[in-house]
C-alpha cells in the first residue's frame, strides 16, 4: 500500500475528460468531508479561545499525566508488539507446522473481537474476582485499574497490526535468501539481522507506525480496565471523554489536537522515510 | 573432494520423496542429476547442502560421515534456481556476505577482501558490476554473481540447482560453457540439478538419472545413451 505513488503509469483509460474530473472531483469533495473536516474542526475548536486558554489546558496537571501516560504505554506497547509480531510472522511463514491456520486466525482475533469486550475479558481474568486477581492482590500486585492493565489492554488491541504487514511481504520473499545465507556460513541470528530485516523493514515500520497510531488512540479497551483514575489511569482518549462530558470543550479539543498532531507527526515520519530512501526501495523491490 | 551416500532416503510426512539411494562421485567430477519434477533431484542435492536432513542413510564428504553437519559447516557453494541474491545489497556486499560471516579470527581484512571480491568478479567476467543491485542486473548476470558468492567461501564442493533453469536458450548456451570453465579452474566437485537432458549430456563428466525418487542410471553421457538401463531412461533421453 505504500508503493502504490512510486511509479506514474502510462494513461490506462479513455473516459472523456468531463469523467474523470467528475470522479476526481466526488472524491476530493469525500476526502474534505470525512477526513480533513473533522480535523480542521478540531485544531480551530481548541484554539477557539486563544493559544493561551488551550495551552493552558494542556500544562493543567492531569492533562500532562494523561500525555505522558498515553506516550509511556505507547513506548512499551509498540516495541514489544513489533517484537511478537515478527515472531509471529517468521514462524509462519518460513516453517511448517501444525495448527498454522489456527494460529492465523488467532492473530487476527483482536482485529474481530470489540475492544470493550477485550477490556472486560482483561478484567474478569486478572480482576479481584478471579483467583489469579485474588493471588495478584495478595501480593501487592495491581493490573486492573492500574498502570500494567492499560498496557496489557493496548498490546491486545495493537497486537495483529505488525503481523499482519508482515506475513504477505515475507511469503511473497519466500526462504531463498536465508538459505543461502545459512550456506554461506551465516548463523540464524546473523541471517534474520542482515536478510530478514532489511527485507521486511518498510513492511515492519508501517506496521510499528500503524500500531503506534492505534495504542496512542485505543479508547474502548483501556477505558474498561484503567478505572478511569484522574491523573493517574487516564490516557489521552479517556481524558478527552472526561473533558468533554465536563462541558469543558476547550481542554477537550486541545487534547484531541495534541492526539491528531500525533498522529500526523507519524505519517509525516514515514512519508519522510519513504522520500529519503526512495532509490534504495525502487532497486530493492523485485529482482 | 569425493562425495558418496550411502542408502539415502527421505520422507516428508508420508510421501517418499527419495528411496533409498546410493552414489559415490569421484573428487572433481562435474556431475548432473538428471529428471522430471518430483524424481527426487533437488532433494538430493539440499541434503548434500545440508539445507535437508535425511530420514535414513549416510553422506560422506572426503571419506568422512557428514550426515550430521550442518549447513554452515558443510561449506558448499550453493547456487539457488532462482539464484536467491540478497536483493538489499550491492553484487559486491552479495559476494563478501560469506567472507564476513565468519568467526572474527577467520575473517579476512577489508582490504584482503576486497582484493577477493574484485578477482571473483574477474572469474565471472563481470569486473565493473560490484556496486549495482540485483534488481540491476540480466538474469545472466544474477546467475554469474549467484556463482561468484558461492565460490567466495572457498566451497569444499560446488552445488546447483537447475542453473540454467531461469535463463533463454542463447544466454544458456555461454553460461553453460562459463560453468565448465570454472569448474576446470577450480577443481571443485561439483554436482548440478536439471531437468534438461541436452544440457547434462553436453556439460557433465557424469550423469545421473532420477526417477519417481530412484536412481534409474549413473553413466557418462556417451554410454547412457548408448545403452540406457531402463525404458525410461530411453525415453527421457531421446525426449
Amino acid at each position: 500500500m505504500s508503493d502504490l505513488a512510486l511509479s506514474r503509469p502510462a494513461a490506462v483509460t479513455d473516459e472523456p475528460r468531463a469523467t474523470r474530473y467528475l470522479l476526481i472531483g466526488i472524491v476530493l469533495v469525500l476526502i474534505s468531508l470525512l477526513l480533513f473536516a473533522p480535523l480542521v474542526a478540531v485544531f480551530s475548536e481548541a484554539i477557539r479561545q486563544g493559544w493561551a486558554a488551550s495551552i493552558e489546558a494542556l500544562t493543567s496537571p492531569d492533562a500532562r499525566s494523561a500525555i505522558r501516560l498515553t506516550v509511556i504505554v505507547a513506548a512499551i506497547a509498540v516495541p514489544l508488539n513489533a517484537v511478537f509480531g515478527i515472531a509471529a510472522a517468521w514462524a509462519i511463514t518460513k516453517f511448517d507446522f501444525r495448527g498454522k491456520a489456527f494460529l492465523i486466525t488467532l492473530i487476527d482475533l483482536p482485529f474481530s473481537v470489540s475492544p470493550v469486550v477485550a477490556g472486560l475479558a482483561l478484567v474478569l481474568l486478572v480482576g479481584a474476582n478471579s483467583s489469579l486477581g485474588a493471588w495478584l492482590v495478595a501480593n501487592d500486585l495491581k493490573i486492573v485499574f492500574a498502570f500494567p492493565g492499560i498496557v496489557l489492554a493496548t498490546m491486545f488491541v495493537t497486537f495483529p497490526f505488525v503481523a499482519r504487514e508482515l506475513i504477505p511481504v515475507m511469503i511473497e520473499q519466500g526462504r531463498a535468501e536465508e538459505e543461502a545465507a545459512l550456506t554461506l556460513g551465516a548463523n540464524g541470528w546473523r541471517t534474520f539481522f542482515t536478510v530478514t530485516l532489511p527485507n521486511i523493514r518498510w513492511a515492519l515500520l508501517y506496521g510499528v507506525l500503524l500500531s503506534n497510531a492505534r495504542a496512542m488512540g485505543e479508547f474502548g479497551a483501556v477505558a474498561v480496565v484503567s478505572g478511569k483514575i484522574r491523573g493517574e489511569t487516564t490516557t489521552i482518549p479517556i481524558m478527552i471523554e472526561m473533558l468533554y462530558n465536563e462541558y469543558l470543550s476547550v481542554a477537550a479539543f486541545s487534547l484531541a489536537a495534541v492526539l491528531a498532531l500525533l498522529a500526523l507527526i507519524t505519517l509525516t515520519l514515514k512519508s519522510l522515510l519513504e522520500w529519503r530512501h526512495a532509490d534504495v526501495l525502487a532497486a530493492t523491490r523485485r529482482h | 573432494m569425493n562425495i558418496e551416500f550411502e542408502e539415502l532416503a527421505k520422507e516428508f510426512g508420508t510421501s517418499r520423496a527419495l528411496h533409498p539411494v546410493s552414489l559415490a562421485i569421484p573428487s572433481g567430477a562435474l556431475i548432473a542429476l538428471l529428471g522430471p519434477s518430483g524424481s527426487g533431484k533437488t532433494t538430493l542435492l539440499r541434503i548434500l547442502g545440508g539445507l535437508e536432513f535425511p530420514t535414513s542413510g549416510r553422506v560422506l564428504l572426503g571419506g568422512q560421515d557428514a550426515t550430521g553437519l550442518s549447513v554452515q559447516e558443510r561449506r558448499a557453494g550453493f547456487v539457488f534456481q532462482s539464484y536467491a541474491l540478497f536483493r538489499h545489497m550491492t553484487v559486491f556486499e552479495n559476494v563478501a556476505y560469506g567472507l564476513r560471516a565468519r568467526k572474527r579470527h577467520e575473517r579476512p581484512t577489508e582490504a584482503e577482501i576486497g582484493r577477493r571480491v574484485n578477482r571473483l568478479l574477474d572469474l565471472i567476467q563481470l569486473p565493473d558490476i560490484g556496486g549495482r543491485y540485483p534488481s540491476q542486473l540480466s538474469g545472466g548476470q544474477r546467475q554469474r554473481v549467484a556463482l561468484a558468492r558461492a565460490l567466495a567461501i572457498e566451497p569444499r564442493m560446488l552445488l546447483l540447482d537447475e542453473p540454467f533453469g531461469a535463463l533463454d536458450a542463447k544466454v544458456r548456451k555461454e553460461l553453460r560453457q562459463g560453468l565448465r570453465e570454472i569448474h576446470d579452474r577450480t577443481g571443485l566437485t561439483t554436482v548440478f540439478v536439471t531437468h534438461d537432458q541436452e544440457e547434462a549430456m553436453q556439460l557433465a563428466d557424469l550423469v545421473v538419472v532420477m526417477s519417481m525418487g530412484r536412481i534409474e542410471q549413473v553413466g557418462r553421457p556417451a554410454d547412457i545413451l548408448a545403452r540406457p538401463a531402463s525404458d525410461f531412461v530411453r525415453a527421457f533421453t531421446t525426449a
